[in-house]
């Protein structure tokens, strides 16, 4: 079966993939609620996410899609606590502002 | 050729406008809307790459889990309103800079590796669930079962965070 690598070369999903990766870095940097910096780190593994995919279809391996599994994984793992981490925060901060987290800072 | 390209060019606009949506948008429940969007598009990418595991495992976890645990956060902490502190233009302005920066490194280093790619498609069938199952119970079983631990760790990780102090 024909997959639309035949017909997109893949520096098509090259592009794609940095784009949206530029993207989750620029809402990293653009942001100050925390949950949208989270959101954007969500971008940027998506984005990783889709080359591995692209190019384990390009060179038929599956080792690739497999990685894609794991870094699912991981991303829900991390959510998971980092939600957690937030919600505490609001709590005892009564904001998520990224600017008043800075306990830790000196 | 314009045609066979059509379903392909759809989906990246999609994606990279509700992408970028997710940045802009000052209200943080369209924000986590757009990337529920942005997912479904990039799950779309996926099923034209023939990687219908991945296709199914993306929507079940992202769409499923990972974007309801937001919307949930989100409505828990009700951030609903606009007053919400943005950073001045000048640190804006140097994100900018910096996200712009990034990519042309990034799409000249992109270009400088063209002639290593490889010409023709492969047409091995790697992304249905007989392959990979294979692939994940043979040669990867033993991350597998860590990720499983990983997973337990983080749902006693997150518990443990998140339940009120009792002694204090």
């Amino acid at each position: 079966m024909n997959s639309i690598l035949s017909v997109v070369p893949i520096e098509y999903y090259l592009g794609l993939s940095v784009i949206l990766f530029t993207i989750g870095v620029m809402g990293v940097l653009f942001r100050r609620n925390a949950i949208i910096v989270f959101m954007c780190i969500e971008l940027m593994l998506n984005a990783v996410n889709l080359l591995l995919t692209a190019f384990s279809t390009l060179h038929g391996e599956a080792g690739g899609q497999v990685m894609v599994f794991f870094i699912m994984a991981v991303a829900a793992a991390e959510v998971a606590v980092g939600l957690a981490i937030l919600v505490m925060i609001y709590n005892n901060l009564r904001t998520v502002d990224i600017k008043e987290m800075n306990k830790l800072k000196w | 050729m314009l045609n066979q390209n059509l379903p392909f060019m759809i989906l990246a606009t999609l994606s990279v406008f509700s992408a970028l949506m997710v940045v802009l948008s000052r209200k943080p429940v369209h924000s986590v809307l757009y990337l529920i969007f942005c997912f479904f598009t990039i799950g779309g990418h996926y099923l034209l790459l023939n990687a219908q595991f991945l296709f199914a495992v993306h929507i079940i976890v992202y769409a499923g889990a990972i974007m309801v645990l937001f919307l949930f956060t989100l409505m828990f902490i009700n951030l609903n309103k606009e007053l919400e502190p943005h950073k001045t233009n000048l640190v804006k302005a140097a994100a900018t800079i910096v996200a712009g920066t990034l990519l042309l490194v990034m799409v000249s280093t992109v270009t400088d590796t063209g002639n290593i790619l490889p010409t023709q498609v492969s047409q091995n069938e790697v992304g249905t669930v007989a392959v990979l199952g294979k692939k994940l119970y043979g040669d990867y079983v033993l991350p597998f079962e860590l990720t499983s631990i990983l997973l337990l760790a983080a749902m006693v990780g997150a518990v443990m965070i998140g339940k009120k102090n009792t002694e204090s």
